[in-house]
């Protein structure tokens, strides 16, 4: 008796935990639209979700190597497999032709698709969501009125569970902060206006702030830090690792130009996102840096800490190699004196990589160099992964190390060598 | 004294360590096919293989050759006798000035030996990082063509986008 209780018992707790789930994780379809004509929407919101797509970089994920903007294609490699992002564009058959402005809304702010479907949070929507009902409304625009591409990515490869998109409810239930996000009345209009972007479309957190062990951010560490594409994300906070304060005036600089004159180059995924603000609207680029740079006001740098000096006999007697190929290769750039340090570029000892705990990102700059993107001027170096093998690389990072910084020298040099060589150049 | 490997001969130089090899190569070796252009690896008039692989001579302390193997188009024929790639320039008539013309050729060596089927979105790729300031990168590319369809390749269109 008491067996058969217990087990009608387990099985109603079963059923109803299923009818939970499936009432959580269940959305209707939203009904599709005819299609919008492009000529029925606003230019000047268009113009507007321009500069916002700009914002959120939204062609650096929806477009793939070599492919028609925004048409999807690009695979997204996360801890749970291959992710393709999807066509954007407004053919109604493959891209988003037949979502109504409503569709995309519940898009990005709780992720999930026109027919009901979960979109997987590789699409930042957790981000998303902070954004206004105008920034997105304009949004929406901006890409109804783009060239329809038709163009089906191919299919996601995701480990066994992640495949099952009913999953993703309850990580929305434990993980999505559903925005948007209310104005903080004791700070100025930029500012808040530079929190709205920052937390939501530009979504700076995606790559600055670490992950959980499925993929969410750590809200107990927002901007602390985190990797991405074998690159380090420098915290973004009281933990920012510059060596020259961040002010509102430099963040702009960087994000606009991808050039800081006090700290460093942008390179790796960064540079991607400041050829992208460059063509965003300078006064939304200018409030996010108000936003971030207030992130920072307590960091060792903003609080007046000196930076280090160029401690330049020490490490030519401690890394005597490295000394020589440093004179050989990079001094003629970056010594003191060199035509490109009269031209205002910063001076290695304010380099923000060199201060941080790991070597990857001065590695990957010295192997893979930058370049701007085609057509556009941007910070350059050549890139030296083919001249120096991996023990002359690992010693010129050691007496990079060693000059410019008071940090303890870098714990496992040959490994962040060897993973900077597999990561593509891209 | 510092070891040289260039062009498959060994020699000794008495040159500071951290001396650039394209100096080396112009002033004590007196292969001149390597050009300096901009002394900053922005140019690529320098470019030489080392290990099979293309590099700024110009960036390159011979401090950091030691039992690494140096080509220089010297290497690549004569006058009388022309490589594929020198040949296949010429008969592109794929120079104006002529300056950026030994580094183009050493950078298209280094893709043609690796891969002499690459895609043509590839051999573009590959040669970005050299700048011919008389606009002659047409006849350029065709010449790199031209050569890997002599060296029993070819360069191939791009494959069909698959979006």
């Amino acid at each position: 008796m008491i067996g058969k209780t217990l087990l009608l018992g387990i099985a109603i707790g079963l059923a109803t935990a299923l009818a939970a789930a499936v009432a959580v994780s269940w959305h209707p379809a939203i009904p599709p639209i005819p299609g919008a004509s492009p000529e029925s929407f606003d230019p000047a919101i268009v113009a507007r979700g321009e500069s916002l797509a700009h914002i959120g970089n939204c062609i650096g994920c929806h477009t793939a190597r070599g492919g028609r903007p925004f048409a999807g294609g690009r695979p997204l490699q996360t801890p749970f497999g291959t992710v393709f992002a999807t066509n954007i564009t407004p053919d109604p058959e493959t891209g988003i032709g037949r979502w109504s402005r409503e569709a995309f809304r519940r898009a990005l702010r709780e992720g999930v698709a026109q027919n009901g479907d979960h979109l997987y949070p590789a699409f930042p929507y957790d981000h998303f969501t902070k954004a206004s009902d105008a920034d997105i409304d304009a949004l929406y625009t901006f890409v109804m009125t783009r060239t329809p591409v038709q163009a089906r990515p191919p299919a996601n490869q995701l480990k066994p569970p992640f495949g099952f998109r009913p999953l993703v409810a309850a990580w929305n239930l434990l993980f999505l902060d559903k925005g948007p996000l209310g104005d903080n009345p004791n700070q100025p209009a930029d500012w808040n206006r530079g929190r709205a972007l920052a937390e939501g479309l530009a979504h700076c957190g995606g790559c600055h702030t670490p992950r959980n062990e499925v993929g969410a951010a750590r809200g107990d560490h927002a901007y602390d830090g985190a990797w991405i594409e074998g690159w380090y994300a420098p915290p973004l906070n009281a933990n920012s690792p510059a060596v020259r304060p961040w002010t509102a005036d430099e963040l702009f600089a960087y994000l606009r130009t991808g050039l800081s004159a006090t700290h460093a180059a942008a390179a790796g995924p960064m540079g991607r996102v400041t050829h992208a603000l460059a063509q965003a609207r300078e006064d939304e680029v200018r409030a996010i840096a108000v936003y971030v740079a207030s992130l920072m006001a307590h960091a060792p740098a903003t609080q007046g800490a000196p930076p280090p000096a160029d401690k330049g006999t020490v490490a030519d007697a401690s890394h005597p190699e490295a000394a020589v190929l440093f004179a050989g290769a990079c001094a003629v750039c970056h010594e003191a004196g060199a035509p490109m340090m009269q031209e205002g570029r910063p001076p290695l000892a304010w380099g923000t990589p060199l201060h941080e705990d790991t070597p990857n990102d001065t590695i990957q700059i010295i192997v893979h160099g930058l370049a701007p993107p085609a057509g556009r001027s941007g910070p350059t170096m050549p890139a030296y992964g083919e001249s120096f093998s991996d023990r002359q690389l690992g010693d010129i990072v050691a007496y990079l190390r060693a000059r410019y910084t008071d940090k303890p020298p870098w714990p496992d040099i040959p490994r962040a060598v060897a993973e900077a060589r597999k990561e593509g150049d891209e | 004294m510092i070891s040289l490997d260039v062009n498959g001969a060994t020699h000794q130089v008495e040159a500071d360590p951290d001396t650039p090899l394209l100096y080396v190569l112009r002033n004590d070796l007196k292969l001149n096919g390597a050009k300096f252009g901009c002394g900053l690896g922005q140019c690529g008039a320098c470019t030489v293989l080392v290990d099979d692989k293309p590099a700024f001579s110009c960036l390159l302390p011979i401090a950091a050759l030691a039992g690494r193997k140096v080509r220089t188009i010297e290497s690549l024929g004569t006058q009388e006798r022309l490589g594929v790639l020198p040949a296949a320039f010429e008969a592109e008539q794929a120079a104006q000035c002529g300056y950026c013309i030994a580094g183009m050729i050493m950078r298209a060596q280094a893709l043609l030996e690796r891969n002499n089927r690459p895609t043509d979105s590839e051999l573009r790729a590959h040669m970005a990082p050299n700048l011919c300031r008389c606009g002659t990168h047409m006849r350029i590319l065709r010449a790199v063509r031209r050569a890997a369809a002599a060296m029993g390749g070819g360069v191939r269109d791009d494959p069909e986008r698959t979006l």
